[in-house]
């Protein structure tokens, strides 16, 4: 089966600070692939190149089978339709209310009647699959982190994405509110049967939620494995990490 | 020696500036001319911009309208001349005051504003979450925005002509008598083509340079909500700035053009 993300030999750097040396990775359909590093390990930046927020060095990105530098600006768009991204801030609307955070995303890709017939249904599914529907009609300022967080996911699940990245998912919540994040993050994988690539350094989402981790260690893949496996890992730079 | 350095550092620094400002001008036009507006986005901001600031522009012109013909009258009177009172009240508000004073107000108030808006929708990364949904930030931020500045400041202007002649026609009225007829007959008679067309134009551009600069300190905000800030200050001064330029460059043409 042809990897949903395809990663060869990335490059990047700021000035002189090579942020990711010759990075490799490939996502399988329906997997969850974790990211663990350092906070400045790159996790950040692999992602926003992965979407193209970011130009490369060099390397090959393909992604659900398009190579990313290749895609002019319409396509590189319908691309991101697929993709469901959710934000370490959130980056919600703050002038907008939850019901036209949630169908932005519709405006580029769905026809003014398409919109009028099924938006409304759209929005309330995404917020049902949240478990957030009454606050459909609230600003993001009278949300909780969690909840703001929920409505990011909601956001980004609007166009039913083959692929979903999180960036940070769980940061900056309380340990309950981030099991119910990363529980949220599992049953939207099974609802949709989306890929995910999870960008973290908090262990025990990437416990709960992956399939496979990779370790980003001064810009290089320096291992990968299951969790659990790695956790037994002797390799100190490794063991750093879990201790 | 390190003065020397300091200047060629501010020199490089302002050029760069230019340089870039000159580059969003030129990616405003290139996504401008691109199909698939964002009309309602654009109708909003109009609103945004006209008409949550008509109060304060008709205040102040009613206010400058009146300072004006109380302060024109003594010279007026010496030399026996208080009947052009209208006339030159009038041709000061077209040509210079309300222009320029209601390019002022807008620098400060919806420069700073669209600096911080789009500031602070940077450094949240909600400009790149526009991105990611495959709406293009630029045109729905951006072009929306200075367009619905460009539309409204000579729209904004003109309402401030008309409130600053009613300031205007107060004004003459305090010490003397005219009535609201032949105040507005001597106002319209004294002004020509030449009056209007110019400061109608040089308001076009001072909306146009208002909403790009304005624009391009939130867009390109750095440093979290201490750039946000920066973006907000600066924008009004180099809008302001920018204005007076304008205006200079402005006079100069309708002199070369014969149309003083």
């Amino acid at each position: 089966m042809e990897p949903v993300i395809q990663i060869k030999d990335l490059n990047k750097s700021f000035g002189d600070n090579h942020v990711l040396r010759n990075f490799n990775m490939a996502i399988n359909a329906g997997e969850n692939l974790a990211i663990l590093g350092k906070s400045g390990s790159g996790k950040s930046v692999l992602i926003k190149c992965i979407i193209s927020l970011m130009e490369v060095d060099s390397g090959e990105m393909i992604v659900l089978g398009k190579d990313i530098q290749l895609l002019n600006s319409d396509e590189l768009d319908s691309l991101r339709a697929e993709v469901g991204f959710l934000f370490q801030s959130n980056a919600l609307y703050d002038s907008m209310t939850i019901r036209e955070n949630l169908e932005f995303p519709l405006r580029r890709h769905w026809s003014k009647e398409e919109r009028k017939k099924g938006a409304d249904a759209a929005v309330k599914e995404a917020l049902e699959d949240v478990g957030l529907s009454h606050t459909i009609d609230m600003m993001p300022a009278e949300l909780s982190g969690g909840m703001r967080k929920r409505i990011a996911l909601a956001r980004a699940l609007i166009l039913k994405p083959k692929v979903i990245m999180y960036d940070e998912p769980t940061t900056g919540l309380d340990p309950i509110t981030s099991r119910e994040i990363s529980n949220l993050m599992l049953s939207v994988q099974k609802k949709y049967k989306s890929a995910a690539l999870i960008i973290s350094h908090d262990l025990n989402c990437i416990k709960m939620t992956s399939n496979r981790v990779i370790m980003l260690i001064e810009g290089t893949r320096y291992a990968e494995d299951t969790y659990e496996n790695l956790r037994k890992s002797e390799d100190p730079k490794i063991k750093e990490f879990f201790d | 020696m390190g003065t020397v350095k300091l200047l060629k550092q501010i020199d490089n620094a302002f050029f760069r500036e230019v340089g870039e400002i000159a580059q969003f001008t030129a990616r405003f036009f290139q996504t401008v001319t691109k199909p698939k507006q964002e009309w309602e986005e654009f109708v909003n901001q109009c609103f945004w911009v006209g008409y949550k600031t008509l109060t304060l522009v008709g205040i102040t012109a009613f206010i400058m309208g009146l300072v004006l013909t109380i302060q024109s009258r003594p010279t007026l009177v010496e030399f026996g001349a208080e009947s052009l009172l209208p006339s030159m009240v009038s041709v000061s508000l077209v040509r210079e005051i309300s222009p320029v004073i209601t390019a002022l107000i807008c620098a400060g108030k919806i420069g700073s504003g669209m600096g911080a808006e789009l500031g602070s929708m940077r450094v949240t990364e909600q400009i790149d979450a526009m991105e990611v949904s495959g709406t293009n930030p630029f045109k729905y931020l951006v072009v929306t925005r200075v367009l619905a500045s460009t539309v409204m400041v000579p729209i904004l202007s003109s309402v401030g002509i008309a409130i600053g002649l009613c300031g205007g026609y107060l004004g003459v009225n305090i010490r003397g008598h005219i009535s609201w007829n032949l105040f507005w007959h001597q106002a319209f008679e004294a002004l020509s083509f030449g009056d209007l067309i110019p400061s109608l134009i040089k308001t076009f551009f001072f909306g146009f340079a208002i909403g790009i600069i304005g624009c391009y300190k939130g867009y390109n905000s750095k440093k979290g909500t201490e750039g946000v800030g920066q973006s907000a200050t600066t924008a009004v001064i180099v809008a302001s700035l920018v204005v007076f330029v304008l205006d200079l460059i402005a006079v100069q043409v309708t002199d070369l053009l014969g149309l003083t």
